[in-house]
């Protein structure tokens, strides 16, 4: 499930405007498969955390009601060129993913 | 963090034998029961107000919901939420009409403003609701979107 997550961090002033584009199937659980009628067993990201220079800025519970490949945007005041910002998500199977990217 | 805890009630399959596991010193009692993911499992927009503490948020005009009056695919509806509430400490988005209305809780921290930008599903026509944890109170305001196909199971 280790698809890459892509990130981009524009600066406007001291703002850092993050978006981030995560690839996960976020399946609710409540959905039928078209062809068995069987339950599609949930598998959607729950937590993301992201970090900006190292101090977190973004901590996120979440749930299968974020639409697949989610799309996540934020803002960061105090940031400079050169900050890096990591974002990691963990799904409810335990698997996770990490990226990072450079504010400019 | 609660990473490991639905994994390990669905995968187990009871408390019984997460005891064991803890008891045995695989889990860490902390990691398998600490997070609170109760607001997910709620159902109906007053249950997850509750599981959220936020029985009584006061409507806001300080917070902005945007997003479309007619979304045509329910399955992807773009959401912004921009709350001016001074010290907003966290953000909560709720599609009061979904089968399970707790969409996410974004906690904001040094330096995060009071923005928040993402997609969901909305099964019906609904209100989107954001609410505000700023200060130790809480705020509330929503938008209605109308959906003309449900992105929910079907």
């Amino acid at each position: 499930m280790a698809e890459p997550m892509k990130i981009r961090a524009t600066l406007a002033g001291d703002v850092a405007d993050i978006k981030v584009l995560m690839n996960h199937i976020m399946e609710t659980g409540t959905r039928k498969d078209a062809k068995t009628g069987q339950l599609v067993p949930a598998h959607h990201i729950n937590s993301i955390t992201a970090t900006l220079g190292g101090k977190t800025v973004l901590d996120a519970e979440i749930g299968g009601a974020v639409s697949k490949n989610p799309y996540l945007g934020f803002k960061v005041k105090g940031a400079k060129a050169g900050d890096k910002v990591t974002v990691n998500w963990v799904d409810n199977k335990g698997d996770k993913n990490s990226a990072d990217a450079t504010v400019a | 963090m609660n990473h490991q805890r639905r994994t390990v009630l669905k995968g187990v399959g009871s408390a019984a034998a997460v005891g064991v596991a803890v008891a045995a010193g695989l889990l860490k009692p902390t990691v398998a029961f600490a997070g609170d993911r109760t607001a997910f499992e709620a159902k109906g927009k007053d249950a997850v107000m509750n599981a959220l503490k936020a029985g009584g948020a006061a409507e806001s005009k300080d917070i902005t919901v945007k997003a479309p009056d007619i979304a045509e695919n329910g399955a992807v509806v773009p959401v912004e939420v921009t709350s001016n509430v001074a010290g907003t400490d966290s953000i909560a988005i709720i599609a009061e009409k979904n089968a399970f209305p707790m969409v996410g809780e974004f906690h904001l921290s040094n330096g995060a403003q009071g923005f928040i930008a993402t997609r969901i599903k909305l099964a019906n026509t609904s209100q989107v609701r954001a609410v505000v944890k700023a200060g130790g109170k809480v705020y509330t305001a929503a938008k209605e979107v109308k959906v003309t196909i449900g992105g929910c199971g079907g």
